[in-house]
């Protein structure tokens, strides 16, 4: 079954742009990377699957289930860390967590407990005392101590030390191996890259590719590096072309075209190094990023 | 009913210092009747020739030197005022709070309903201003009692419940208006009972501005009618309920659909 799926569901605030038809389909089981820079809807797409605010058309469904219709049975269901963790002043983390497991009905003593020993969160202060890392725990544990078949992670690591991050990437994927499906939402990409099997990268309100990470990055286009004089007009297909100030006229460019234009262009010109290399991830979001790419873009799915 | 019992623990300190607070003026008030009762009779003739200033707290019809005239006027103004403040604002912060202090997301990403939300912080408010009623009313009895004057039971118990169905219209209303607000709460919720204050203030004046006394819940705490009559005003206590209705109902209207920030 799919864990969360939308059809064309889009959201206006007034005037101004959420998403706009967007189609999202996340396998149960699977670690699902949303990725876009700030801005772009990720929140926004959150919010609708949780049913904080309701979609100005289209529909989603999360485990089959209506979303804003039937949030209650929705909700319990998922686990969700919210990118800016904030509590009720006054309240030690204890109460909170004791609150939170109030509200779904449950006894999470025994799990918050656990999780709470991992991410070495101290449970008698008052959160209003906490730093944002340490409130960002609480939301953790507030997330994960129900045991949720869906997590739903906006910026998780926000405020995390390093070895915190991977401590809780680990609670991740080891929840993820216990059948959990996970919906992570990350501006930095390196986390997805090393947690997500699939992936969708959003810009300004739209889907602009959705593909398994490794497909994302293994796209046709190839990083050039060409040292020597070569005359590369006429050549179809460059992009990011950047010019090294080294004096041997070095010239690097992601070259998406057809690899045998590109040899005879070569062999045309004077070449005395050359290098073809796979463009790193990065490269490839930057350019999603920055709203370069053209249709036909190769590792988009329409 | 784990909201409830969380906004009744958030809600506590509130609740004692506003408690505490028109408790007190009370109980001193009572205290300062017997030094006042013997000056007190030449000064209510005084005080009824004094014209719209004695009007606007109807001290022109109640005399000043019973207790039940002195309370009705000095203890009345306490609660009156008091109450209200406390049960507006309690009201009015009761949903917007969420949104304001960003603990919406924490709370509305649990398995319940928004319907159940409302309700249970509906009760939350009633819970605390009913208690506060009771609380200040047992201390009111125990200083009349102190300071051995014989107790009005009826009066006293009609302005009472008179006030607490203020305090219920008053919550009515600024409940609604909390489901629609995001900022700027407390001001709302200070000047909706303000204004109604003064608004029955400029009823007991003008008579021009009788038909007042219908839109604010003041017009029927008036002591100097409940004394007189001996009861409350039936059709001025089922419109402001009325009202206090409309305002629940526009509070649940509202949240259920309410995009949350």
């Amino acid at each position: 079954m799919e864990a969360i799926k939308t059809m064309n569901l889009t959201k206006y605030y007034g005037k101004s742009r959420g998403v706009v038809e967007l189609n999202l389909s996340v396998e149960e089981g699977e670690i699902f990377g949303f990725i876009g820079p700030n801005g772009a809807g990720k929140s926004t797409t959150i919010r609708m699957l949780l049913g904080l605010i309701s979609p100005t058309s289209g529909r989603g469904r999360i485990f089959g289930k209506q979303i804003g219709q039937e949030k209650k049975e929705i909700l319990r269901n998922i686990g969700y860390l919210p990118s800016e963790a904030l509590f009720y002043s006054g309240m030690r983390v204890r109460d909170v967590l004791k609150l939170s497991a109030d509200l779904r009905r449950m006894d999470c003593g025994e799990e918050s407990k656990k999780l709470c020993g991992r991410l070495q969160l101290d449970l008698s202060r008052k959160v209003e005392e906490l730093s944002f890392g340490n409130r960002k725990k609480v939301a953790i544990v507030c997330a994960l101590q129900s045991r949720p078949r869906l997590l739903i992670l906006d910026e998780p690591t926000g405020g995390l030390d390093p070895l915190m991050q991977r401590e809780f990437f680990e609670i991740v994927r080891e929840r993820n191996r216990d059948g959990a499906t996970v919906f992570l939402s990350s501006h930095v990409l390196s986390e997805i890259q090393h947690n997500c099997t699939r992936a969708a990268i959003i810009r300004e309100g739209k889907i602009i590719a959705c593909d398994s990470v490794d497909a994302l990055a293994k796209n046709n286009a190839r990083r050039v590096t060409v040292h020597g004089s070569v005359d590369l007009s006429g050549l179809d297909g460059i992009r990011d072309m950047q010019e090294k100030a080294d004096g041997g006229g070095t010239v690097s460019f992601l070259y998406s075209g057809e690899m045998k234009r590109l040899l005879q262009t070569l062999s045309a010109g004077q070449v005395t190094d050359l290098s073809v290399a796979e463009p790193d991830l990065e490269e490839i979001f930057m350019h999603y990023y920055e709203g370069a790419g053209n249709e036909n873009e190769p590792g988009v799915k329409e | 009913m784990t909201i409830v019992k969380h906004e009744l623990r958030q809600g506590k300190l509130s609740f004692l210092i506003w408690t505490g607070a028109i408790g007190f003026m009370l109980v001193i008030c009572v205290f300062l009747f017997p030094e006042m009762k013997g000056e007190m009779e030449g000064v209510s003739d005084l005080f009824s020739a004094m014209g719209f200033f004695t009007a606007a707290f109807g001290m022109d019809r109640l005399n000043f030197g019973t207790l039940i005239g002195y309370y009705a006027i000095e203890c009345g103004n306490v609660l009156g005022l008091g109450g209200a403040f406390y049960a507006a604002l309690c009201a009015v912060n009761m949903l917007s709070k969420e949104e304001r202090d960003k603990t919406a997301e924490f709370l509305l990403a649990h398995p319940i309903s928004r319907a159940r939300i409302v309700t249970e912080k509906l009760i939350a408010v009633l819970i605390q201003i009913t208690a506060m009623s009771l609380v200040i009313y047992a201390l009111s009895v125990a200083a009349m009692t102190a300071i051995g004057e014989e107790i009005p039971w009826k009066e006293l118990n009609l302005l009472h419940l008179a006030y607490y169905i203020l305090q219920v219209e008053l919550v009515g209303i600024c409940f609604g208006i909390s489901a629609f607000i995001r900022k700027g709460s407390a001001g709302a919720g200070i000047g909706i009972a303000t204004v109604m204050y003064f608004l029955n203030l400029i009823t007991n004046i003008a008579e021009v501005a009788e038909f007042l006394k219908y839109v604010t819940p003041f017009g029927y705490c008036e002591g100097a009618d409940i004394v007189a009559n001996g009861s409350l005003d039936g059709k001025l206590v089922a419109i402001g309920l009325t009202f206090g209705m409309i305002g629940v109902a526009a509070a649940y209207l509202r949240y259920v659909r309410k995009d949350i920030q």
